[in-house]
C-alpha cells in the first residue's frame, strides 16, 4: 500500500470517528455512531496492516486474534452495574499500550532525524510514556476501588502534594538526563521516570473516595486519549494524533461536567487528590440538623404512590449497589398502567460514572424519554405528588443550597423536598460520601423507607399487583402498550 | 388518658375537633378518645364512624368533661345552651383544654379558666415558625377560608370565571383582585387562577411578590420604598402616605375588576379599611366583595358581618365563618393540628408540659390556674430567625423560592467573585500559552508544526461534538471513546514491521494485544449498551 492511500485512509478513519462521537448525540443515532466507530477502526486497521511487511503478518495474528476474542467475551459477560470497572480496566490498558508503544519505539530509533527533530521525538516519546504510566497504574487502582479490592475511602498519605510534586521533578529531571545522555543510561533514565510516573498514578487516585469515581473515571479518560495522541507523535502518525485528541477532549469535557455538578475545581481534579478537605467540616455541618425522622412501610409507600398523579423516581449508587433497577422498572411499568406521571429525574454525578444511571435504568429497559436530566426536571418538583429518592444521598441534599457553610455548598441538587411528600429508600440513617447531614431526611415532607432497597420495592411491587387485582375500574395490564 | 372532644355549641359551628381518623392517630399516640353523641353530625361524622374508629361515645356534655384529662375543642368555651351552663363549668381541676382562646380578646374568659385551676393551650397562640406549622391551625383555616372565598365570589358572581370562546359568542375571563397574600389569600390567588380568572393580588410585604407571582397572578406594586413586613408573619401598620397611594391605586383597580377579595388583618386591632364606600360604587353591575376580615370590622366599609347583601348592584359576602362551611375539611385539617400537637408534648404515654419547647409554651395560656400569657419574648436573635422562618412558612403553601432567597444570593456572590478570579487566571493561561506557541515557532521543526496544526484542530472538534452529547450517553461515550483510544494498537503495528530488535518487536506485540482488547471490548459493550436504551 503507498504512503498515499494509507493517508487517505487515515483521513477516513478520522472522519469516521468525529461521525461516530457526534452520533452518540442522540439516543435515535448513537447505534449508527457506534457502528461508524467500527468501521473507522477497521479501516485503519486493515490500511496500517497492509502497509507492514508480509512476514508479521503471523505475528499480528496470533495476537489480535486472542486479545479480540477476549475483549468480546468481557463485552458480553460484564454485568450493567459494573460498567464503571470494566471502562476503568479498559482505560489502563490504553496507558499500558502507550507505555510499550513508547518504549519499543525508543528501543528501534531510526537514526535520519536531525538534532532538533531528534530532541522533539526524544520528548515526545518521554511525555507519551509518562502519561502512558500515569493512566495505567491510575486505571488499575480506579478498577481495584470500584470492584471493592481496594477500600474505595480516600487513603491519604501524609505530604501527599509535595510527594506529587517531588515525583513530577524527579520526572523532569530524569527528562533532561533522558535528553543529554546518550542511549544507554537514556533508556534506564526512561525506565526510572516510567516506575516513578506509575507510583504518581497510583497516588493520586488512591486519594480519591468512591462518590468521586465519576470524575476520576472521566479524567482517566481523557488521560488514555491524550497518551493516544502524545503517541501519535512521537510516530509522526496523524491518525493517532486526531483520535487522541478527540479521545482526550471528551474525557476532559465530561470530568469538567461532573466538576460542576459537584461544584468542585476543575483544576484541583485534573491534579487529583481532591475530596480530602470535606473531612474536617463534617463535624460542624453535622451540629445541625437533629430532631426525628417520620418512617413510612413499604404498604404505606405502595399506598401513597398508588393515590399520587406524578411521581418522580431519583435513584443514586444505592439502586446499583442494590440492583435494584429491575424492581424500580417493574414499579414504573404499575404505575404507568395505573396512569400516573413516572418520571426519572438523574443528577449527573449519580452513580460512579457519567451516565450510570441511565445505562441501569435502560437495561431494566425504562423508557428513556421519561428518564429527565437534574435540570430538565428541578422545576417540576413542587407540581409533584410524590418523589421516591432510592439510595442517593448527597445528591438531594438541601444544605447544598441552604447552608452556605455546608462542605457541599453551591452544588447543584435536584430539589425533591418541594414536592408534597418524599420518601427516601435508604439502608439506614449513615450520611452520604461527602459526610454531611442531610436535613431532608428531618423535612415535615419526609418519611424514611429504611432497609434493602431491592427488598422494600418487590414488597411496594407485591402490594400494588394485590391491591390491582382487587379494584376493578383499572385496565387489564395485558392490553396496555409498555414499549414501542 | 382520655382525650374529649364534645359538640361545638356556638351557634352555626359545624366543625369539630376530631373526625374518626385523627382519632385513630390519637389512639396510636396512647389517649382514650372520648366523642359526644353527634359532636360530628354537622361534619358528617357519624356516631358510627368514630366508633369504628375506637372512640368511646358519652351521651352528653357534662359527663364528658367530667371524664376528660383533655378537651379538644374549636370555638372558646362559652355558655352551653342546653344545660343553661358555661362549659368552664364542666371542667375538671386539674383537666386540660386545647382549642381557640383569643387571649387578646378575651381576657375575662381568661381569669375565668384560671379560677377552674385548668391548664390551657390556645390554637391561636401557636408561634408561627416552621417547625410548628404542622400545629398551625391558624394556616390551615385561613387556607380553608381562601378557598372558599373564591367559591363564594363565583357562587354570587353572574358570569364565568375562565374565559371562553363558544359558539355563542365569546366570554371574557373574570378579574379577580386580592388584597392581602398571606395563607388565605395565596389560597384564594391560587383557586381564583385554577378556575382561570385572571388574578392580581397587592400586598404590603414586598417578600410575598415571589410567591404571588409563583402562583400566576399580578403582584401590584406601589412606587414606593416601604415594606410593611411585621411580627408573625402579619402585615405592619403602614405610613399615611403609603396608605394614600395604596388606596388609589385600589380605586383604580375597583373600576377595572369584577371581584375583590379582601384579607388584611392586623393582629390585635380593628382590620385596616381598605375598600371604601365610593370604590364599591365605582365597581360594575353584578361585581362581588367578599371580605375575609368582616368579623374584625371589615375591610371594606360597606360590610355587614354575618351577611351577604347587595349594595348598589355590587354583591357583598361578609360571611364570618367560612371554615365551618367546609366543615368535614376543616375538622379533618383541625383535628391533624391538635394531634401534631399532643405528639410534641410527649403524646398518651409520655405527656408532659414543656416549658423549655417554644411552640408548646407560646401556646400555653394558663397553666394550672396560673395565667402565663402573653409568653415572655424570645431573646432578639432568635425572633430575627423566626421572623425568617415566618416568611418561610408563609411561603410553604406557594412553595415559592422566597425562603431561599438569601443562600442562593450568598451563592451567586461567591460564583461572581470566583468568576473574576478564573477569568485573570484564563488571561494568565492565555499569555502562557501565546508564549509557548512563540517559543515552539522559532524553534520546532516544520514536521511537528503540521502534527501540532493536526493536534490543535482536532481538540477542538472534539470539543465541539462532544457538548453535544446526551448526559444520559455519557457511559456509551465513554466505551467508545476508550474503543477508539485503542488506535493505539496501531503504533504497536508499526513496530513490528521495524524488525529491527526483538525487545522493540515483542512490546509492540503486547501493546497490540492489549489494545485490541479495548477495542473489540469498548464497542462491543457499547453496542449492548445502545441496544437497551428504547423508547
Amino acid at each position: 500500500m503507498t504512503n498515499n492511500l494509507l493517508t487517505v485512509a487515515y483521513i477516513g478513519a478520522s472522519a469516521l470517528f468525529i461521525l461516530s462521537l457526534g452520533g452518540l448525540s442522540e439516543q435515535q443515532t448513537a447505534r449508527k455512531g457506534n457502528i461508524y466507530g467500527i468501521i473507522g477502526m477497521l479501516i485503519a486497521f486493515v490500511a496500517t496492516a497492509l502497509s507492514l511487511d508480509a512476514n508479521s503478518y503471523g505475528l499480528l495474528a496470533s495476537v489480535v486474534i486472542p486479545g479480540a476474542a477476549i475483549g468480546a467475551m468481557v463485552a458480553s459477560r460484564v454485568a450493567m452495574t459494573s460498567m464503571p470497572e470494566l471502562v476503568a480496566i479498559l482505560h489502563s490498558f490504553v496507558g499500558m499500550a502507550a507505555v510499550l508503544v513508547g518504549i519499543a519505539n525508543y528501543l528501534q530509533q531510526s537514526q535520519s532525524l536531525t538534532q532538533v527533530e531528534s530532541t522533539i521525538h526524544q520528548i515526545e516519546i518521554f511525555v507519551g510514556v509518562f502519561i502512558g504510566a500515569v493512566t495505567f497504574t491510575g486505571s488499575v487502582v480506579a478498577f481495584g476501588k470500584l470492584r471493592g479490592i481496594i477500600s474505595s475511602k480516600p487513603f491519604l498519605l501524609p505530604g501527599r502534594h509535595l510527594l506529587n510534586l517531588s515525583a513530577i521533578a524527579a520526572s523532569v529531571w530524569l527528562g533532561f538526563l533522558f535528553l543529554t545522555r546518550g542511549n544507554s543510561t537514556g533508556l534506564e533514565a526512561l525506565l526510572l521516570m516510567c516506575a516513578i510516573a506509575s507510583l504518581l498514578g497510583i497516588n493520586l487516585v488512591m486519594a480519591i473516595g468512591g462518590a468521586d469515581m465519576p470524575v476520576v473515571i472521566s479524567m482517566l479518560n481523557s488521560y488514555s486519549g491524550w497518551a493516544a495522541a502524545a503517541a501519535g507523535f512521537m510516530l509522526s502518525n496523524d491518525l493517532l494524533i486526531i483520535t487522541g485528541a478527540l479521545v482526550g477532549s471528551s474525557g476532559a469535557i465530561l470530568s469538567y461536567i461532573m466538576c460542576k455538578a459537584m461544584n468542585r475545581s476543575f483544576l484541583s481534579v485534573i491534579l487529583g487528590g481532591f475530596g480530602g478537605q470535606t473531612a474536617p467540616e463534617t463535624a460542624f455541618a453535622s451540629v445541625r440538623t437533629g430532631g426525628e425522622v417520620a418512617k413510612i412501610t413499604a404498604e404505606d409507600t405502595a399506598e401513597l404512590l398508588r393515590s399520587a398523579k406524578s411521581v418522580i423516581i431519583v435513584p443514586g449508587y444505592g439502586m446499583a449497589v442494590a440492583q435494584a433497577q429491575y424492581a424500580v422498572s417493574e414499579l414504573t411499568k404499575h404505575l404507568r398502567v395505573r396512569g400516573v406521571q413516572v418520571r426519572f429525574g438523574i443528577h449527573p454525578v449519580a452513580g460512579r460514572m457519567p451516565g450510570h444511571m441511565n445505562v441501569l435504568l435502560a437495561e431494566a429497559k425504562v423508557p428513556y424519554d421519561i428518564v429527565l436530566e437534574m435540570d430538565e426536571i428541578n422545576e417540576d418538583f413542587p407540581k409533584t405528588d410524590v418523589v421516591l429518592v432510592i439510595g442517593a444521598n448527597d445528591t438531594v441534599n438541601p444544605s447544598a443550597l441552604e447552608n452556605p457553610n455546608s462542605p457541599i455548598a453551591g452544588m447543584p441538587v435536584l430539589e425533591v423536598w418541594k414536592a408534597s411528600t418524599v420518601v427516601v429508600m435508604k439502608r439506614s440513617m449513615a450520611s452520604g460520601y461527602a459526610g454531611v447531614e442531610n436535613p431532608l431526611f428531618y423535612k415535615d415532607n419526609t418519611l424514611m423507607l429504611f432497609g434493602d432497597a431491592k427488598k422494600n420495592l418487590d414488597a411496594i411491587v407485591a402490594k400494588f399487583a394485590q391491591l390491582s387485582e382487587e379494584s376493578v375500574d383499572i385496565p387489564q395490564p395485558g392490553k396496555v402498550v409498555w414499549s414501542t | 388518658m382520655k382525650v374529649a372532644i364534645p359538640k361545638e355549641v356556638y351557634p352555626g359551628e359545624c366543625r369539630v375537633a376530631g373526625t374518626p381518623e385523627t382519632a385513630k392517630q390519637l389512639m396510636k399516640l396512647g389517649f382514650n378518645v372520648l366523642v359526644e353523641s353527634g359532636a360530628g353530625e354537622n361534619a358528617n361524622f357519624t356516631n358510627d364512624a368514630y366508633i369504628q374508629a375506637g372512640c368511646s361515645i358519652v351521651a352528653d356534655a357534662p359527663s364528658l368533661w367530667a371524664q376528660a384529662d383533655i378537651v379538644l375543642k374549636v370555638r372558646p368555651p362559652q355558655l352551653h345552651p342546653n344545660f343553661g351552663k358555661h362549659e368552664i363549668e364542666f371542667l375538671q381541676e386539674g383537666s386540660t383544654l386545647i382549642g381557640f382562646i383569643w387571649p387578646a380578646q378575651n381576657q375575662d374568659l381568661l381569669e375565668k379558666l384560671a379560677a377552674c385551676k385548668v391548664t390551657v393551650l390556645a390554637m391561636d397562640a401557636i408561634p408561627r415558625i416552621s417547625r410548628a406549622q404542622k400545629m398551625d391551625a391558624l394556616s390551615s383555616m385561613a387556607n380553608l377560608a381562601g378557598y372558599r372565598a373564591v367559591i363564594e365570589a363565583a357562587n354570587h358572581f353572574g358570569r364565568f370565571l375562565n374565559g371562553q370562546i363558544t359558539a355563542a359568542g365569546k366570554v371574557p375571563p373574570a378579574k379577580v383582585l386580592v388584597i392581602g397574600a398571606g395563607v388565605a389569600g395565596l389560597a384564594a390567588i391560587g383557586t381564583a387562577k385554577s378556575l382561570g380568572a385572571i388574578v392580581r393580588a397587592f400586598d404590603t410585604r414586598l417578600v410575598v411578590r415571589e410567591q404571588v407571582e409563583s402562583l400566576g397572578a399580578e403582584f401590584l406594586k406601589l412606587d414606593f420604598a416601604e415594606d410593611g413586613s411585621g411580627e408573625g408573619g402579619y402585615a405592619k401598620v403602614m405610613s399615611d402616605e403609603f396608605i394614600k397611594a395604596e388606596m388609589e391605586l385600589f380605586a383604580a383597580q375597583a373600576k377595572e375588576v369584577d371581584i375583590i377579595i379582601t384579607t388584611a388583618l392586623i393582629p390585635g386591632k380593628r382590620a385596616p379599611l381598605l375598600v371604601t364606600q365610593e370604590m364599591v360604587e365605582s365597581m360594575k353591575q353584578g361585581s362581588v366583595i367578599v371580605d375575609l376580615a368582616a368579623e374584625q370590622g371589615g375591610n371594606c366599609a360597606c360590610t355587614h358581618p354575618d351577611e351577604v347583601y347587595r349594595y348598589k348592584g355590587v354583591t357583598i359576602v361578609g360571611l364570618t365563618n367560612l371554615p365551618s362551611r367546609m366543615a368535614q375539611q376543616a375538622s379533618q385539617l383541625y383535628g391533624t393540628n391538635l394531634y401534631h400537637l399532643l405528639a410534641e408534648m410527649g403524646g398518651g404515654n409520655n405527656y408532659q408540659i414543656n416549658f423549655e419547647d417554644e411552640v408548646i409554651r407560646g401556646a400555653l395560656v394558663v397553666h394550672k390556674g396560673e395565667i402565663t400569657w402573653p409568653p415572655p419574648k424570645v431573646v432578639p436573635a432568635d425572633t430575627k430567625t423566626s421572623k425568617q422562618e415566618d416568611k418561610q412558612k408563609e411561603s410553604s403553601d406557594s412553595s415559592s423560592p422566597a425562603a431561599r432567597e438569601i443562600p442562593a444570593a450568598a451563592v451567586q456572590t461567591s460564583s461572581l467573585s470566583s468568576s473574576g478570579q478564573s477569568s485573570s487566571s484564563s488571561d494568565l493561561w492565555l499569555l502562557l500559552m501565546g508564549l509557548a506557541l512563540l517559543g515552539i515557532g522559532i524553534s520546532a521543526p516544520a514536521s511537528f508544526l503540521s502534527h501540532l496544526t493536526v493536534f490543535v484542530l482536532a481538540c477542538f472538534v472534539g470539543w465541539q461534538v462532544i457538548w453535544n452529547v446526551k448526559p444520559a450517553l455519557h457511559t456509551p461515550l465513554m466505551s467508545v471513546t476508550n474503543a477508539i483510544s485503542g488506535i493505539i494498537i496501531i503504533g504497536g503495528m508499526l513496530q513490528l514491521s521495524g524488525g529491527s530488535s526483538l525487545s522493540a518487536t515483542i512490546l509492540g506485540a503486547i501493546a497490540i494485544l492489549v489494545g485490541t482488547i479495548n477495542i473489540s471490548g469498548g464497542f462491543l459493550v457499547t453496542q449492548r449498551m445502545l441496544k437497551m436504551f428504547q423508547k
